[in-house]
This record gives structure tokens, C-alpha cells and sequence, in this order.
């Protein structure tokens, strides 16, 4: 299997190298005109076939490192060092991805799936699809040569083969590593297809905005990925960790963070592009940007430029990724120099005060944002080469000055909305204003009611307290200008058609399913700042608990019963079992645990949570007194952190509605098709629709 | 004085009396510096949240913070000390000092540049617009409808 591996990764190379090559001089001799012995459609084709070869060949060696791993072939130095016997069957699957070579073979597969579909729905439109493919090709030949000269999943061990593995790293073994990296791979790698189309454009220069139209799906889902991939993330720290949080600002979350950050303003950026012709440049940037921070992401996870817990990924394969950003950049820099007239604006932004404003300042806030996760990220670095000593830059930096930033991007999806496109008059603005202002203002004076008191900023210096409390009054802002929105069109339509205002609203979002799809997704935004404002309040105590010994927190009582251990092949345990009560009602039982890997010799957390909407009781077996052989409970009493979880549900929901084609639309399309398959009984079938 | 001046004065005292209001209780102070610092035991974990088992260093370093506090050093003395026993990267962010300010600097400088810069373009697009030649309104109409129709589609 190890050599039909190695050879799917060499086929897989050869037919990228081709569909590269020979896609690139098919679409010279398009431009040029140049005759040829071939002609360039059929040479096209080719490339676009061997293009959906490399998909098969990728997935074969995909394949076969995943046998590899089911049937503990070790003589895989990588399946050596990433699993043993022991290992659970789906864990033994994401092994695939829990070292350096098998997450690069990821990237490579996922890339060639995305290809694959691509070259698959070529005739949306051929030429730009051709353009699409050869530079989507350009990128998997880089993934390819890394793999079979830099990072090869399939070298043998030398000398005889262990009888076990190594086993996996125990912080992966938790279910959601089985989905995590897989989502977030398939966010980071998705970015490469609106890319690619976006070069593409560029490259021939491309009439219009249609471009925009066939990537709007990819991006969208692209992004939704990156989302779920970055919570997922966030949701295996605070399940697995056990430090208490969810983000740590680890250099790995920010490079997640940043493509996420660049492709949020494309997704605002591009409608501007789209309905009123303007940011071109700025749109063609927004998505390179997003590209090279995908591929800058997993440089700074893999080349050890900046230290980080995500040190099972480090290499030395950080000069291959320079060169690669190097080349990438080169070629877009090139591409935007030769092709820049063809960007020119249609239109200009006229007033300050407007829907196109709010979508320029809403991406200078973003923009800025990933500037600041960049600097943050980056400063250590420059420090070294300035002063000569590393600086830590962590959670301090970050909340003193991207969460101000953050809360200022909250303000502006409150206002936006609010907005009219081109310019808005001071009539129309107090009139949208005045509602969301006055939920803004109850909600502060019910926030400090609640005992959130922003003014401890200048006492006692905690900043957690203002910057909630100013998220708490803008999200009351937020939320009822969404809500007006929803109010003001569903009301129309209720109106007209006598419906109820839940029905109204429905129809509302089925006929704009793109706007009104985006204001569920700005709602999930909501939700998350909710959960994040809640972190301010977070409490914790640690105690040593003997049998019946009992520790208070908030409202809670828990009461130890028993704690013991055990062991089976793939760990030894070590747990208590806590009773928790609410005043004398006893609400649950929780096992904390922790776990020692027999194979990697490694200590791992196994967190008891007990979540409600009000707060999550997060409890931590932390160790063992030796004097006296208790556990050492630690205990955090977190409130809100549900919403984050809720809030991403939203935004799932959001997209999916975003994704769904205008009801009208639809309409409109089967109506075109009963017109082709019928005229006749077009008349009754548009009377009978209206 | 004008009632507006008395204003102006009332606030001001109200505003340095905020500002100088009591100093943090120990815990407070604490919980606090235990969040502004590392340990140093290559977790990368903020000092306070280090959850290692048998971590080598946070129970030691977490003493020390308590043994300052308890000795009265200032906050300031307190991470001076520490940073001289264990380097610049037992701090989780960078103090105020000499190059480290430009950490802190350089990223709102440049979203209000950003801000500043889109204002000022924003403004000179207006006058450039409001300068020119006005369109004939019959020949503008069909191309304005069709931009309306385009704008008003999302």
C-alpha cells in the first residue's frame, strides 16, 4: 500500500504539472491566436481532463494512507508515529490529519475536490473555467511537490518495523478533531477556487461581474467552512484544554482567523461590486489577500516562525511555503499591474452617510482587525530582529486592542442596515435611529441594573465590565434594527396578502433570501458577542475534595461521591464523580476526568461541563494531593458561553438561507422552463402562480 | 461664572474622583497580574490559566506573585521583578517601553488612518461629482432605471 500511495501521489503530480502546462498554452494560444498542430479547445480539454485524473489519483493515495492506518501498517513512519492499535477506529481516520505530511495530503485532496467539481461544471462558462482550472492546477502542483520531495506520507521506517505505534497525540483524541481540521482545511482551501476565478478574470480580462456570480456560491460555503472549522476549534479548547476558555490568541487561532477576517469584507466588499460597479481593485485584493493568508495560516502552523501549542505541526518545510507566497503574490502583483484599467470603478461613493460607506468602513474595520491579528502575531518576530529579545504578545494585547475594534465592527452591522444605498437623508436617519437608539439605551440602564458596571474601567481597572457592558447595549442596537427590518417588510407583505406576521416574514426572506439571509447571519454575530461579553464574569475556585467534601460556586454545590481509576488498552484514568446541586435539588452528576495515554506517554483533560443558557459549570479533575491521594477539583462557573455555540448555529442557518436562490427567482426559472416545454400552458400556470 | 463653567468644573472633579478611586483588593490585583503574565514552562499559557499536570514552574511563579503582592510592591515593581528573573517573555504583552510601544501604537494608527483616508477620498469624490457637468435627465432615465433595478434586486 505504502508504494501504491507514493505512486497515486506521483501520477497525481504529473497530470497537475500537465493540466498546468498544457491549460496555460491552450489559453496563450486563445489569447494570441497562434496556430497550432493541436487545437487549443482540445488542448484545453485535455488539461481539464487530466485536472479530474489528479482528483482520483489524490484520493487513491488519500486512500491509501487511510488503509495504511486501519491496518497498523507501521511500517508508515508516519502511521507509526500518528497511531497504534489500540486507537479507536475514527480516530485511526483523522490520523490522516493529525500530523505534518497527512494534513498536507488533506490540503492536496480537498484542493483536488474542489478542482474536481470546478472542471466538472466547466460549461457555466469554458473560457474562465479553463483560466480557473490552470491556476488551480498552478496550486495543487505546489502541494504535490511538497509531498512527494518535502513531506512524504508514505516513507518507511528503516530498519524492522515496531510492533506499535507511537499513538496519537492524546489532545486530538476527542470527536470534534475528528470534524475540526478537516472543516477548517476545507475553509482555508476553499478560498483557493474564488481565487483562482478571481485571477482568472483578471488574466482575460473578463467583461462584467459574472465572475462574481459563479464564485458568490463557492465563497459563501467556503466561508461557512472556515466558521464552523474556527468554532469547532474553539469548542475542542474549551472541551479539551481546560484552561477555563475557548480562544486563546495562539499564532494557529490567529491565522485562522485573518482569511476569515479579509473574506468576511470580500462578502461585504462584493456586492458594492456588484450593484454599483465600484471597488474593483479593492474586491480583486480583498480575495488574494484572503488566499495568501490561507497559505501564510499554514506556514505559521508548520514552519515553527512563531512558538505555539500547535507544535505537533512544526517543520521544516517553512521555505517552500516562502517561495510559494513569494511566486503567488509575484504573479498577482503582475496580473493587477498589466490588467489594472480593466478594474476601473463604474461609479463613485457620494455621500459619507450610505449603505456603500457603511460596506467600505465595515471593511476598514475588518481589514483592520486582521492587521492587528498580523501585527500581534508577528510582533514577537520583529521584536527578535529590532531589540534582539522575543516579547510575548498574548490574550492582553489582543483584548486591549482588537476587542475594541470588534465592538466597533459590531456597531457598524447595527447601522448599516439602517442606511440607504448612494446617500441617506438626516429624515430618514432619525426616523431609523430612533428605535434602535432607545433599545440601546434601555438595555444599558437595565445592564447596569443587572450589576454590570463599566465605570470599574477607572477603579479597579478591569476593562471586562465596559467592554461588556458597551456589547450588551450595542447588541439591544443590533438586534432591533435587524428586527425593524424584518418588522417594516413583513408588515408590506401582511398587508397585501392578509397573511400572519411570522408567514410575512417567511415570504420576505424567501424573495431576498440573500439579504435577508445576511441579517440572520449578522443576528448569529449578535448572539456570539452576547456569549463573549459573558467572559467578563467568568469565576473560578480550586479545592482539594475528600468523599461527602462539598465546594460552592455561584449558585451551585458539588459534592464529591466517590473518585477512583481505571484503565483499559488505549489509557489509565484517573476521575471523581461530583454531585451538583442547586439549593438542595441535585441537578446533575458530572465525572471529571484525567487520562494518560498508554502509547504516547501523555497526560490529557477530560473536562465535565454542565452548560445552560445563564453559564456553563466547568469543572477540571486538575490532579491528585499525593499526601493524601484527593482529587484537586477545579472549578469555573462561565456564564453566557452557550450563545457563542447558539450564535454560530445562526450563522449556519444564516448561509444556508443566503444560499437559497430569491423565491422569485425560482418561480421565474420553472416558469422560463414550462415556457420551453409547453407554451400553452404557460397563461394558467403564471395565473395560477400569482 | 456661567452655570455652563460650573458644569464644566463639577465634572471634571467627578472625573479625577473616579479616577483615582480606591486601589484593587489583593484577589483583584492578583487575578490580574497572574492574567498579565506567561509561564514559563513552554505551555504558552497565560500564568494563571497553566493547567499542566505537575507543570514546573506556574505553582512556583504563582507563589512569588503572591509573596510581592503580600511585600507591597506596586504592580509595575511586581512585573519589573518578574521580567528581570525570567526575560520580556514571562510578560503576556508587551510593557510600554522603548520599541514596545509601537506594538501598541500601530494598529489603531492605522484604522484611523484607514478611517481618515476613505473620509477624505469619500469627500474629494463629492466635489468632484457635485463639479461636473450635470447629465441630460431624458437620457439619463433609462440608464438610472436600470441601476435602480440592479440596486434595489438585493
Amino acid at each position: 500500500m505504502p508504494t501504491f500511495g507514493s505512486f497515486a501521489l506521483l501520477l497525481a503530480l504529473a497530470l497537475c504539472g500537465y493540466s498546468l502546462l498544457a491549460g496555460a498554452i491552450a489559453l496563450r494560444q486563445l489569447a494570441t491566436g497562434a496556430r497550432s498542430r493541436v487545437a487549443p479547445e482540445r488542448l484545453a480539454e485535455t488539461a481539464r481532463r487530466a485536472g479530474i485524473g489528479s482528483f482520483i489519483a489524490t484520493t487513491a493515495a488519500a486512500f491509501a494512507l487511510v488503509w495504511a492506518a486501519f491496518n497498523n501498517d507501521f511500517s508508515v513512519a508516519y502511521i507509526l508515529h500518528h497511531s497504534n492499535r489500540a486507537l479507536p477506529g475514527p480516530y485511526k481516520f483523522a490520523a490522516l490529519w493529525s500530523g505534518q505530511e497527512g494534513s498536507l495530503l488533506l490540503w492536496a485532496w480537498l484542493l483536488s475536490a474542489y478542482g474536481f467539481v470546478l472542471r466538472l461544471r466547466h460549461k457555466v462558462d469554458v473560457k474562465l473555467t479553463a483560466y480557473a482550472s490552470a491556476i488551480l492546477a498552478g496550486v495543487q502542483v505546489f502541494f504535490l511537490l511538497l509531498l512527494n520531495f518535502a513531506a512524504m506520507p508514505f516513507s518507511l521506517v528503516s530498519g524492522p518495523v515496531p510492533q506499535d505505534g507511537f499513538g496519537l497525540n492524546p489532545l486530538l483524541q476527542y470527536p470534534e478533531m475528528v470534524i475540526h481540521p478537516p472543516m477548517l482545511y476545507l475553509g482555508y482551501v476553499g478560498f483557493a477556487v474564488p481565487f483562482a476565478f478571481a485571477l482568472g478574470a483578471l488574466m482575460m480580462r473578463y467583461p462584467g461581474e459574472k465572475w462574481i456570480h459563479i464564485t458568490r456560491r463557492w465563497t459563501m460555503v467556503t466561508w461557512l467552512f472556515l466558521t464552523c472549522g474556527i468554532f469547532l476549534g474553539a469548542h475542542w479548547a474549551y472541551s479539551v484544554l481546560g484552561w477555563g476558555g475557548y480562544w486563546g490568541w495562539d499564532p494557529v487561532e490567529n491565522a485562522s482567523l485573518m482569511p476569515w477576517l479579509t473574506g468576511t469584507a470580500f462578502l461585504h466588499s462584493v456586492m458594492m461590486q456588484e450593484k454599483r460597479g465600484m471597488m474593483k481593485s479593492w474586491n480583486v485584493w480583498l480575495i488574494f489577500s484572503t488566499f495568501l493568508l490561507a497559505i501564510f495560516g499554514t506556514l505559521l502552523t508548520r514552519s515553527g516562525l512563531v512558538s505555539s501549542v500547535h507544535a505537533f505541526a512544526q517543520s521544516s518545510i517553512g521555505t517552500w511555503f516562502w517561495t510559494f507566497l513569494i511566486i503567488v503574490l509575484s504573479v498577482c502583483l503582475f496580473t493587477f499591474i498589466l490588467q489594472r484599467d480593466h478594474l476601473k470603478a463604474e461609479n463613485k461613493l457620494e455621500s459619507l452617510v450610505s449603505r456603500e460607506s457603511s460596506f467600505l468602513f465595515n471593511n476598514l474595520v475588518l481589514l483592520a482587525a486582521c492587521f492587528t491579528v498580523l501585527w500581534g502575531t508577528l510582533f514577537p518576530v520583529l521584536s527578535e530582529y529590532v531589540q534582539g529579545n522575543k516579547v510575548t504578545v498574548s490574550a492582553p494585547f489582543y483584548n486591549r486592542v482588537a476587542v475594541p475594534i470588534g465592538l466597533f465592527l459590531l456597531f457598524l452591522t447595527g447601522i448599516g442596515p439602517l442606511l440607504a444605498w448612494r446617500s441617506s437623508s438626516f429624515k430618514s436617519i432619525r426616523k431609523n435611529f430612533v428605535l434602535p437608539c432607545i433599545a440601546g439605551l434601555v438595555a444599558a440602564i437595565v445592564v447596569i441594573a443587572c450589576g454590570v458596571h463599566p465605570w470599574e474601567i477607572f477603579t479597579t481597572k478591569d476593562q471586562g465590565s465596559f467592554y461588556s457592558f458597551i456589547a450588551f447595549t450595542l447588541a439591544a442596537v443590533v438586534v432591533t434594527a435587524i428586527s425593524a427590518e424584518f418588522l417594516r417588510g413583513a408588515n408590506v407583505i401582511s398587508r397585501h396578502t392578509g397573511q400572519n406576521l411570522f408567514a410575512s416574514m417567511v415570504q420576505l426572506t424567501r424573495r431576498n433570501t440573500r439579504r435577508y439571509g445576511g441579517y440572520i447571519v449578522h443576528f448569529g454575530v449578535v448572539v456570539i458577542f452576547i456569549g463573549l461579553a459573558g467572559s467578563a464574569f467568568n469565576q473560578s475556585r480550586e479545592e482539594e475534595l475528600g468523599f461527602k467534601q462539598s465546594l460552592n460556586i455561584g449558585p451551585y454545590r458539588l459534592e464529591c461521591q466517590s473518585y477512583s481509576q481505571d484503565s483499559n488498552p488505549n489509557y489509565d484514568t484517573e476521575y471523581a464523580l461530583l454531585d451538583v446541586y442547586r439549593g438542595d435539588k441535585k441537578i446533575t452528576q458530572l465525572a471529571p476526568e484525567k487520562r494518560f495515554y498508554t502509547a504516547s506517554q501523555q497526560p490529557s483533560t477530560i473536562v465535565a461541563n454542565h452548560s445552560t443558557l445563564a453559564w456553563d459549570l466547568y469543572v477540571i479533575y486538575a490532579g491528585k494531593n499525593p499526601d493524601t491521594g484527593q482529587p484537586i477539583i477545579k472549578v469555573f462557573l462561565n456564564p453566557l458561553v452557550a450563545w457563542i455555540w447558539i450564535g454560530v448555529g445562526i450563522i449556519v442557518f444564516g448561509t444556508g438561507v443566503a444560499l437559497i436562490p430569491n423565491m422569485t427567482a425560482a418561480l421565474a426559472a420553472s416558469r422560463n422552463r414550462v415556457t420551453a416545454v409547453a407554451p400553452a400552458a404557460e397563461a394558467v400556470s403564471v395565473r395560477g402562480g400569482d | 461664572m456661567t452655570k455652563l463653567s460650573y458644569f464644566g468644573r463639577a465634572l471634571a472633579v467627578i472625573l479625577v474622583a473616579v479616577l483615582t478611586m480606591g486601589s484593587a483588593s489583593t484577589a483583584v490585583r492578583y487575578n490580574d497580574l497572574g492574567h498579565k503574565m506567561m509561564c514559563v514552562c513552554g505551555c504558552n499559557q497565560i500564568l494563571i490559566e497553566c493547567n499542566h499536570l505537575g507543570c514546573p514552574d506556574s505553582d512556583r511563579m504563582l507563589g512569588e506573585l503572591r509573596v510581592g503582592l503580600a511585600g507591597g510592591s506596586s504592580d509595575d515593581a511586581i512585573l519589573t521583578a518578574f521580567q528581570d528573573k525570567y526575560g520580556p517573555t514571562v510578560l503576556a504583552a508587551p510593557m510600554l517601553t522603548k520599541f514596545n510601544i509601537v506594538a501598541w501604537i500601530v494598529p489603531p494608527a492605522v484604522l484611523i488612518l484607514g478611517i481618515a483616508a476613505t473620509v477624505i477620498l469619500v469627500r474629494k469624490w463629492r466635489l468632484r461629482a457635485a463639479a461636473a457637468p450635470a447629465v441630460p435627465r431624458a437620457t439619463e432615465f433609462p440608464a438610472m432605471r436600470e441601476r435602480i433595478r440592479r440596486e434595489t434586486q438585493l
